[in-house]
């Protein structure tokens, strides 16, 4: 289903979806801020892309990194973010660095979108003269 | 719905933090309610949150669900009011023991995390109406 060498659109429909995958963990972050015991998660994003660039499988190299075997989406690799703030909950999740994140990814994400944008209007360009 | 998850997230999260809100709105309101009877007087409420699964394929997706409203179990402040129409035989009556800083810095923490996942729904749903909007 991920394919690096996309010859349409080359590496930024790969890029998007990683995004997006990457915006939906975040969110969950935010919204389970105050919850006791939760632990927040992100996407290891270079490693992620060199996996799924060189079509390697994927192997665990820190006992931190998990690997979804079994989902569509199998080159995802989550890693537990360590907390600035120390909690009496046992939340991980620092609320302001998740927000600041989110709004990150979702400038990366809006650039992937202009990139395959422009590229579409290209081949629309080169089709109808 | 599986194609924007982000959107149950954050409303799962904008109902948790509005359940708080409500529980302190209660504990503040009734904050002056003496009682005679301690066993009948009323207890501080909070809600205890927990994560629940959004989607069965990608178990990372976490939203928030009040898991259940849990009644303090402090014992209720006593105080002498004989002149109290309520006061039981000796005298006293029983206060509920709810500190009125605490409950407004967990309200003001709790519409915090709302307007949080209030923007967080508004740049989904910018970045989804630009995804949609892809070529024209």
């Amino acid at each position: 289903m991920v394919d690096a060498s996309n010859s349409l659109f080359g590496i930024h429909s790969t890029a998007l979806e990683l995004q997006q995958a990457r915006l939906n963990l975040l969110a969950t972050n935010i919204a389970n801020a105050d919850t006791p015991h939760y632990h927040a998660q992100d996407i290891d994003f270079s490693q992620t892309f060199d996996a799924i660039s060189n079509k390697d499988s994927l192997t665990a190299t820190h006992p931190l990194h998990i690997t979804h075997a079994d989902s569509g989406n199998g080159s995802m690799r989550h890693v537990y973010r360590i907390p600035q703030q120390p909690s009496l909950d046992g939340n991980t999740v620092d609320a302001e660095y998740e927000q600041a994140a989110f709004a990150r990814a979702a400038l990366h994400y809006r650039t992937s979108l202009s990139f395959v944008d422009a590229r579409a209007k290209t081949l629309l360009t080169a089709i109808t003269g | 719905m599986s194609e924007f998850p982000i959107f149950d997230i954050a409303g799962s999260a904008l109902n948790a933090q509005s359940v708080r809100l409500n529980t302190v709105a209660s504990n503040l309101a009734n904050a002056g309610n003496v009682s005679g009877d301690p066993a009948t007087v009323y207890r501080m409420r909070e809600p205890v949150f927990a994560t629940f699964a959004m989607d069965t394929a990608d178990s990372s997706l976490e939203g928030v669900q009040v898991k259940s409203i849990e009644e303090s179990q402090a014992q209720p402040v006593k105080r002498y009011e004989p002149n109290n129409p309520l006061a039981d035989s000796e005298g006293y009556v029983y206060a509920p023991d709810i500190d009125p800083v605490a409950q407004m810095v967990n309200m003001i923490s709790a519409s915090r995390a709302y307007q949080a996942n209030v923007e967080m729904i508004n740049t989904a749903k910018e970045l989804a109406l630009a995804t949609l909007n892809l070529g024209r």
